[in-house]
C-alpha cells in the first residue's frame, strides 16, 4: 500500500529526515517511535503533503503511485489521513458542517455526487456512537475550545467518517487521560481492517498496549535505526531510547 | 469645468426644482456655501491621508439625470431580500420608484424624503431633526445643499417593527456618468425598535458615484439595527455619512458589508447623549483588484456609563487598499465609559494593503477603553489542516475567511440577510461550499 523509499527532507534547508525506507501492506499497524526531535512528526507531514517540507530525494509511493507532487488535498482524496498533534480551530464552523465539506469535496474529486442528507446523518449518528460522542458536541465549532482529549476524538471521529486506506496518528496519546485513550483506540482497533492501514506515531508505549503493531520502527536522527515487533516497544518503555542511540553509534 | 464648479453652479438649476421658500431651503443656501469654501477633501487633511477621491472625481457626472428609466421587479429581484416580507423604498437613478417600493404610514411613516420635505404634517419631526447632526465638512455639506429625495422613516413610541425596511438605490446607466445624492432621515422615538438595511447598486459600468447622508435619532430606549450591504460593480462608488444620536439607554447597531465597489468610504458617527447607551459598529471587507475601502468612524462618549463597540474585519486580495480610522472621545463627564475596539486584518497578496489607526482621546479618568488591530496572512497550519482533509485550496481559503468573519456574521440578527451575505462572501471567494454557518 505505502512504500517510502530513501526519503529525505528538509524544512528551511535544514535536513530532517535523512533517508527513510518503510514499507507498509494492507491490514498491518505499523509503529513509529522515537526521541523528541528524531522526525516522527516530520514523516507524518511529509506523508500527509504538508508544503513547507522539501522532499529533496527519495519517494513516497501509494498504491504504485509517485505521491510526491501531489497537494495535501489530493492525498487525502486518495485515501491518506492523518490525526493531528494539534488539530486546529477552526471558529464558525460546526464539527458536522466541516466533516460534510470534507466528505463532499473528497467525493467531488472522485467524480461522485454528494453524499444524500440522510446518509449522512446515518452515518455521522453511527460513528459518533463508535466513539461515545454527544450530539451536541458535532455542533459547536470546530476544535475551538475543546479538551486536549475532545480534539484528539475529534481527530479519530473525522477518521471514522473519512474511511482512510492509510491513517497516520500523529502523537494521539498526547494529553490524554487513560479514559479518553482507551475510547480513542478503541475507535482505531473497530475502524482496522484486512484493506486499511494505521501508523501510529508515538512517543511513549502505552497506546501500543490498546492498538497493537505488527512492526515497532525506531526513528533516530531521521532515519529507522531499528525494526522490530510489539516487544520492542515494551523494551524502549522500560529502557528508555539511549540504547538505541549507543546501538546506533557503535 | 471641474466637479466642484459644477455642482455649484447647478444648484441655481436646482432651485427652480424646489421650494425655496421653506426653512429647509435656507439650510441648503447655506450649506452650498460651506461646499464652496471646503469643497472635495483632499489628501492633505488627517481624515483622508490614506484616501483620494481624485480618481473618482474626474468624471463628467450628471447632477440630475435627465431620463427615467424602469425596471421590473424580476430583473432586480436578486438584490432584495424577497425571502421575508418588508417594506421598501426604492430609488431608480435618485428617482423614488414606486411600482418597486412598498411604504406605509399604518402607525409609522417609511415613505419619502421629498414629501417629508415638503408636506406640513411632517414640518415638526423636519424642524426637529432635519441636518440637526450632520457634520459641516465638504461633502455632507454638498448632501444638505442638495438634499431633496431619500428614505424618510420615522417610528413613533412603543412600536417594534416586526417588517424590515429595505432601502436600495439602483443606477441603470442612462446617464454616461451620474452623480446620485440620497438623503435619509430616521427617527425612531422611546422603546421602538426598527431594522433598515441599506444598498447602492449600479446595473452598469457607466460610472457612478454616490455621496449618501443618513441622519438616525435613536431616542430613549430605541434599539435600531442598521445594515449595510456594499458589493457594487467596480465603476461605482460609494461616500457613506452617518450620523447617530443616541439618547439613554438606546442601542443602535450598524453592520457594514464592504465586498466591492470602486471606492467606498464610510463615515460613521456616533453621538451618545445620555446614559447607558450602547453603541456597536461592526464590519467585514472583502475586497480584491484595486477596490478600495475606508472606514472611517467616530463615537463621541458624552455622558457616564455608556458603551462602545467596534469590531471590523477585513480581507484583502490583489492590490485592494484597506484603511480603518477609528476614534473614539471620551469627555471628562463620561466617566465609567466602556469602549472597545477592534480591527482584524488578512492580507492574501503582497500587493494589497491596509492602513489602521485607532485614535482615543480620553479625558475621562475611570474608563475602560481598549482597541486593537491585527495585521496578517492566512494561517498555513490551519491550510493544512483543511487541505489534509481533502478540501481544496480555494475552498479551505474561503472557509478560512468564513471562520475569520464569523463573529460578525453571527450577529446579523435577520437570518435570510445572514444567509444572503454568507452566499454573497461565498460567491465572491469563487466557493460553491455547502457549509451553513
Amino acid at each position: 500500500m505505502l512504500k517510502i523509499k530513501n526519503l529525505h527532507a528538509s524544512v528551511e534547508d535544514k535536513a530532517i529526515l535523512k533517508g527513510i525506507d518503510l514499507h507498509v501492506r494492507p491490514g498491518e499497524v505499523h509503529a513509529i517511535m522515537g526521541p523528541n526531535g528524531s522526525g516522527k512528526s516530520t514523516l507524518a507531514s511529509v506523508i500527509a503533503g504538508k508544503e513547507e517540507y522539501e522532499v529533496d530525494e527519495g519517494e513516497i509511493i501509494l498504491d504504485g503511485e509517485n505521491i510526491d507532487e501531489l497537494g495535501p488535498e489530493e492525498r487525502a482524496h486518495k485515501g491518506v489521513f492523518m490525526s493531528f498533534q494539534y488539530p486546529v480551530e477552526i471558529p464558525g464552523v460546526s464539527v458536522t458542517n466541516f466533516i460534510k465539506t470534507a466528505i463532499n469535496e473528497t467525493r467531488k474529486a472522485q467524480g461522485l455526487e454528494d453524499m444524500p442528507a440522510n446518509e449522512m446523518l446515518k452515518l455521522i449518528r453511527e460513528k459518533s456512537e463508535l466513539l461515545d460522542i454527544d450530539r451536541k458536541f458535532l455542533s459547536r465549532s470546530l476544535n475551538e475550545g475543546f479538551s486536549g482529549g475532545e480534539k484528539k476524538r475529534n481527530e479519530i471521529f473525522q477518521m471514522a467518517m473519512l474511511e482512510p486506506k492509510l491513517a497516520i496518528l500523529d502523537e494521539t496519546d498526547s494529553g490524554l487521560d487513560i479514559d479518553a485513550l482507551r475510547i480513542v483506540a478503541n475507535g482505531v482497533n473497530k475502524l482496522k481492517s484486512e484493506d486499511n492501514a494505521v501508523i501510529v506515531i508515538t512517543h511513549y508505549q502505552r497506546l501500543l498496549d490498546y492498538i497493537v503493531p505488527d512492526f515497532v520502527h525506531v526513528l533516530h536522527n531521521g532515519r529507522i535505526v531499528k525494526t522490530g515487533t510489539k516487544d520492542l516497544a515494551h523494551e524502549l518503555e522500560a529502557k528508555g531510547y539511549d540504547w538505541v542511540k549507543e546501538e546506533v553509534n557503535a | 469645468m471641474e466637479l466642484k464648479e459644477k455642482l455649484v453652479s447647478s444648484f441655481m438649476a436646482f432651485e427652480n426644482m424646489v421650494d425655496i421658500d421653506s426653512p429647509v431651503h435656507d439650510i441648503r443656501t447655506e450649506a452650498i456655501k460651506t461646499f464652496e469654501v471646503e469643497g472635495f477633501p483632499t489628501k492633505r487633511q488627517e481624515a483622508w491621508k490614506y484616501t483620494s477621491l481624485n480618481s473618482v472625481l474626474k468624471h463628467d457626472y450628471s447632477v440630475f439625470p435627465k431620463h427615467e428609466k424602469a425596471l421590473e421587479f424580476k430583473d432586480v429581484k436578486k438584490y432584495f431580500l424577497h425571502e421575508i416580507d418588508s417594506y421598501k423604498i426604492i430609488f431608480i437613478d435618485g428617482k423614488y420608484s414606486s411600482h418597486l417600493s412598498q411604504t406605509t404610514h399604518d402607525g409609522i411613516d417609511v415613505c419619502l424624503m421629498s414629501s417629508a420635505l415638503t408636506k406640513p404634517k411632517y414640518r415638526l419631526i423636519i424642524e426637529n431633526y432635519f441636518n440637526k447632526i450632520a457634520s459641516k465638512d465638504g461633502l455632507s455639506s454638498l448632501n444638505t445643499a442638495f438634499s431633496a429625495e431619500g428614505a424618510y422613516i420615522h417610528i413613533p413610541k412603543n412600536k417594534l417593527v416586526e417588517k424590515p425596511i429595505q432601502i436600495l438605490h439602483f443606477s441603470t446607466g442612462n446617464e454616461s456618468a451620474l452623480m446620485l445624492q440620497p438623503r435619509n432621515l430616521v427617527v425612531v422615538d422611546e422603546n421602538s425598535h426598527v431594522q433598515i438595511i441599506e444598498r447602492h447598486q449600479s446595473l452598469t459600468d457607466n460610472p457612478i458615484l454616490t455621496n449618501s447622508v443618513t441622519e438616525i435619532f435613536a431616542n430613549k430606549r430605541a434599539i435600531v439595527d442598521y445594515y449595510k450591504i456594499q458589493n457594487d460593480r467596480s465603476t461605482a462608488s460609494l461616500i457613506d455619512n452617518t450620523f447617530i444620536n443616541q439618547k439613554q439607554e438606546s442601542i443602535a447597531k450598524v453592520h457594514t458589508f464592504s465586498f466591492g465597489g470602486k471606492l467606498t468610504r464610510n463615515n460613521l458617527n456616533y453621538y451618545q447623549n445620555g446614559e447607558r447607551i450602547d453603541s456597536t459598529m461592526k464590519g467585514i471587507t472583502i475586497i480584491g483588484d484595486k477596490q478600495h475601502v475606508d472606514h472611517n468612524t467616530l463615537v463621541h462618549h458624552i455622558e457616564p456609563n455608556c458603551e462602545s463597540h467596534q469590531d471590523y474585519k477585513g480581507i484583502f486580495d490583489d492590490s485592494a487598499t484597506g484603511v480603518f480610522n477609528g476614534k473614539v472621545v471620551v469627555e471628562k463627564e463620561a466617566q465609567k465609559t466602556n469602549a472597545f475596539q477592534a480591527n482584524n486584518n488578512v492580507l492574501i497578496s503582497d500587493k494589497a494593503s491596509i492602513n489602521t489607526k485607532p485614535q482615543l482621546e480620553i479625558f475621562a479618568d475611570d474608563v475602560k477603553c481598549s482597541h486593537g488591530c491585527t495585521i496578517g496572512q492566512l494561517d498555513e497550519s490551519a491550510m493544512f489542516y483543511l487541505r489534509s482533509r481533502g478540501i481544496p485550496e480555494k475552498e479551505a481559503k474561503a472557509l478560512l475567511m468564513f471562520a475569520f468573519s464569523n463573529n460578525v456574521l453571527d450577529s446579523v440578527k435577520i437570518p435570510v440577510l445572514k444567509n444572503r451575505i454568507t452566499r454573497i462572501i461565498a460567491n465572491k471567494l469563487g466557493v460553491d461550499i455547502g457549509f451553513d454557518l
